[in-house]
């Protein structure tokens, strides 16, 4: 079908041309000049930028943070999905369209309303604060926030995956004996599980790099609440270049990892979904 | 174990699947429940498993009354059209999920199982993976994973539908050698009249939710009990008129009856295809005047298409290879066609 | 006749429900509810309260009276649809070469697309920073020729740009292999040049996706925080687009004005949802109708 396509359909070289040169200077150019300035740095330099017992903080909590809040969306967002998808209930509709909330709204918007609700006057701070429960400038802060932030990712890879779930494999599973519970973790479970990795992964990255919202909520303390990206944009702030290309690099460098284990997670479960 | 269905009605919205439908299945049976789309022989399929179920009735195993029971403790095997394999385990594993569900020992699930891959002759494919199977091979998987807790009760929905017709025919002669192994009561739903026919003791024939006639194939076919019966089955042909005493009136043909019908308008007539003679000259029968069309040589008996012009009526007629040497048919002949034996129904009963 | 003895075989059940117990039903309708309202709504009618907590008045004032805030948003009505024109034609073109050929690297195009979702903004405009600052690598020649770009317009726009861009790109390679190729193909063997090609039969059948993908995109090119922030040099009444308004006005402890700015862009992300919910409709019943066609022609 493609090789048709080729010789018919007019405009493929424009098209990819266009495609690779924006891409180039989009992600080539700058990602360049990224590594040339850290590269500028002599060895030392940069492992100690890079690797000072700040970053290695910072790179700690974000990757937990991300971690946390991911595994948290899997189980929430899993569970909504589920209802979503396999149950009629009023207003239906209207919480299918507000999923993709998180995903319109401007992070920083998130980040505000989040630290006003998480406050101690707040309308969650006023229970939870007198519990011990501090949500705001602190770690679970970050955690509430980067949830809110991959809520849509699970739930819309998830979706699709349980909509195209076979009802009769279902009531084969019926037939032959099953309950629902086994019925869902031997029968359904196998069939969604590379699903939920991918849900996983997407939410896990998206959190990786957030910004915007977190700086308005997590107070931004040193070692306790600041997360990588943050201290990058302390050291721009204080015109240390190459030791924030030097954080920059490392993060790049774990964008990189996080792609590329989603691609190959998305290349494994098509193969196992034939 | 006998199946009893007895009044059942069930309605999806405002669309009635089956109307006040009773129906007896005796114990060991092998019946096929036949009819088009919609005439609702999959869902009383499903009624019967406990995978629907009904507004109004009752249905009984054996005597026992199982309407209010679910499915799973009903302990019927099913086998879906679409196989329904579970596509992440492999053959064994999917043979084996009724018998590891209920808790069996290991070692008895193994014996099962290999007991029952020499059954449907896949010995060799416990480890292969449904993906790796071909139709005919995953449906016979599927009634292995059916038959596997022993059921009392074999229910198949349409399942060689899937499947190209040359597997479609080995693997309903399968299924008949199969049943006559084991004997458990089976029900199978399918379109093709001549599978329902060639497969199945009883026959019941279905149309919008009700029952129309239930027999062995050939009681149905030598008496269809209406005109909707005598259609399904096909290679027929139809005739309007009218009945006055123990004639009808096709037409200008007057066609003897066998007995006084009374007088009535809106009569069909029924001749089958192979009912109906070609010949040269009027022999001093009712015969209708009609032009050979086409001739259809490539199958077991010759079919021959005719207009009778006169009456604006269409034939098929089926023509044996002597016969159609003998007469010497060519396109554009003008015949006479004298129907042997015709079935007159008058509303829904026949004359 | 025997009558039905428990109760859940008397009743006539929805057929898909039937499947799950009632009570797992409603526990798990009643905890996906619970966690949605308190994760989504919840904050969604907080930014609103938070708004106009001071009365109407006192809202439109933070809003119109402030001039770097007003300032804000005409920088912001600016930057957004400059950056989705661009992204726009990028996602036209990257979706008509995916969708439509087949090529080696065909696959590490389509992964090196979805970049932007997982890096940081904050280092994309770092490293635009790097490129275009004053100690950046063109950074000299600029000065040199007086052109700005970080701390400027064009810096903003790039910035936004390199976040949102694969936003329609996204949203049309998938749209555009479920509709497939054969419309156009016919079209081309019946003598049509690329314009038409594109203009009556590849727009109309994509309308509604790519409107979708504006929409979104623009959501979030308004919303882009990050790599804005670092490209910016915030400077209030000039470089400030209104999420760096937001966070400055915060940094001031000025809730109710920063709570107002946000209020406009949550009443943005509403109104985009609510397109959204639309065109996904529209979208589905095209696809939906497509394939009645095809089937039909078929039968026929």
């Amino acid at each position: 079908m493609i090789d048709v396509n080729r010789r018919v359909l007019p405009g493929f070289g424009l098209s990819l041309g266009y495609t690779m040169l924006y891409l180039s200077f989009m992600i080539a150019v700058p990602m360049a000049a990224g590594v040339w300035k850290a590269s500028s740095l002599s060895f030392a330099e940069f492992t100690r930028a890079a690797f000072s017992d700040r970053a290695i903080a910072a790179y700690w909590l974000t990757l937990w943070t991300s971690f946390v809040s991911a595994v948290i969306n899997v189980i929430f967002g899993g569970l909504v999905a589920w209802v979503l998808v396999r149950y009629e209930f009023p207003l239906k509709r209207f919480f299918d369209s507000l999923v993709d909330f998180p995903f319109a709204l401007p992070t920083a918007v998130a980040g505000l309303v989040f630290g006003s609700l998480l406050v101690e006057g707040g309308w969650y701070g006023r229970f939870l604060v007198p519990l011990g429960i501090e949500g705001a400038y602190s770690r679970l802060g970050i955690v509430i926030v980067l949830v809110f932030i991959g809520f849509p990712f699970v739930v819309r890879t998830l979706q699709p995956v349980l909509e195209s779930l076979e009802r009769d494999v279902e009531e084969a599973a019926a037939c032959l004996g099953a309950n629902r519970f086994a019925t869902f973790t031997r029968v359904m479970m196998p069939s969604i599980l590379p699903a939920v990795i991918t849900g996983f992964a997407l939410a896990f990255a998206r959190s990786l790099g957030e910004y915007g919202s977190v700086v308005f909520i997590s107070g931004n303390m040193p070692y306790r609440t600041e997360i990588a990206p943050v201290l990058v944009v302390n050291r721009l702030e204080e015109f240390a270049y190459g030791e924030a290309a030097a954080i920059a690099c490392v993060l790049l460098a774990m964008s990189f990892i996080t792609l590329l284990t989603i691609n190959l997670l998305e290349r494994w479960s098509a193969r196992h979904h034939g | 174990m006998s199946i009893s269905v007895q009044n059942v009605t069930k309605t999806f919205g405002s669309f009635l699947a089956l109307d006040n439908v009773s129906l007896e299945v005796p114990g060991g049976a092998l019946l096929a429940l036949l009819g088009p789309s919609g005439s609702g022989k999959t869902t009383l399929l499903r009624i019967i498993s406990g995978l629907e179920v009904p507004d109004r009735g009752a249905i009984l195993y054996q005597e026992e009354d199982v309407t209010g029971t679910s499915v799973r403790e009903r302990n019927v095997g099913f086998v879906f059209q679409h196989y329904a394999l579970f596509r992440h385990m492999t053959v064994f594993d999917n043979i084996g999920f009724g018998l590891r569900v209920r808790k069996r020992a290991k070692a008895e699930i193994r014996a099962r199982v290999m007991e029952l891959l020499r059954l449907v002759q896949l010995e060799g494919y416990e480890n292969s993976m449904p993906s790796q199977l071909s139709g005919g091979q995953r449906q016979r998987v599927a009634l292995a994973r059916a038959l596997a807790a022993e059921p009392k009760v074999l229910l198949l929905d349409e399942p060689f539908g899937a499947l190209d017709a040359k597997v479609r025919q080995e693997l309903r002669q399968w299924l008949r050698r199969l049943h006559d192994e084991i004997h458990v009561t089976s029900v199978f739903v399918t379109h093709d009249q001549e599978e329902a026919f060639e497969v199945a003791d009883r026959v019941v024939i279905m149309s919008k939710g009700k029952i129309e006639q239930v027999g062995s194939p050939a009681e149905i076919f030598e008496h269809p009990a209406n005109p909707f019966v005598m259609d399904f089955l096909g290679n027929v042909n139809v005739f309007h008129g009218d009945i006055r005493g123990d004639r009808a009136a096709i037409d200008t043909l007057q066609v003897p009856l066998s007995k006084d019908g009374g007088d009535s308008s809106g009569a069909k007539a029924f001749v089958r295809s192979h009912e109906l003679e070609i010949q040269r000259e009027r022999n001093g029968r009712p015969a209708l005047k009609a032009n050979v069309v086409h001739i259809n040589p490539a199958r077991p008996v010759v079919k021959v298409r005719l207009h009778a012009e006169e009456f604006g009526v269409w034939l098929n007629v089926d023509v044996s290879w002597d016969r159609y040497a003998d007469l010497r048919l060519k396109a554009g002949d003008t015949v006479y066609v004298a129907p042997r034996n015709v079935r007159v129904f008058v509303h829904d009963f026949q004359i | 006749m025997a009558s039905p003895s428990t109760t859940t075989a008397a009743r006539p059940l929805p057929r898909r429900a039937h499947e799950d117990p009632t009570w797992v039903r409603w526990l798990l309708v009643g905890i996906a509810l619970t966690v949605m309202t308190l994760l989504v709504v919840v904050p969604l009618v907080n930014v609103f309260v938070e708004a106009f907590a001071g009365g109407v008045e006192a809202y439109w004032n933070n809003l119109v009276g402030d001039p770097d805030t007003l300032h804000s948003i005409f920088l912001t009505l600016m930057v957004a649809p400059t950056a989705v024109i661009l992204n726009t034609i990028f996602g036209l073109a990257a979706a008509w070469a995916i969708a439509r050929f087949k090529f080696p690297g065909r696959a590490a195009l389509t992964a090196l697309i979805d970049l932007p979702f997982t890096v940081s903004p904050v280092v994309v405009g770092l490293f635009l920073l790097l490129l275009f600052g004053l100690q950046g690598i063109f950074g000299p020649w600029l000065r040199e020729h007086d052109i700005k770009i970080v701390f400027a317009f064009p810096g903003l726009v790039l910035a936004t740009c390199f976040v949102t861009f694969p936003v329609i790109a996204r949203e049309l390679i998938p749209l555009m292999e479920a509709i497939g190729s054969d419309e156009e193909v016919a079209a081309v063997s019946l003598g049509a040049r690329p314009w038409h090609l594109f203009h009556l039969v590849t727009l109309p059948s994509i309308k509604w996706g790519l409107l979708y993908g504006i929409i979104l995109c623009n959501a979030r090119a308004m919303g882009e925080f990050g790599a804005v922030f670092v490209v910016s040099g915030h400077i209030a009444g000039q470089t400030d687009t209104m999420p760096l308004r937001i966070e400055k006005l915060f940094q001031e402890y000025n809730l109710p004005g920063s709570f107002a700015v946000a209020s406009v862009l949550a009443l943005l992300a509403l109104v985009t949802l609510f397109v959204k919910t639309t065109l996904e409709w529209r979208t589905r019943r095209d696809l939906e109708e497509r394939k009645r066609l095809a089937a039909q022609g078929g039968e026929a």
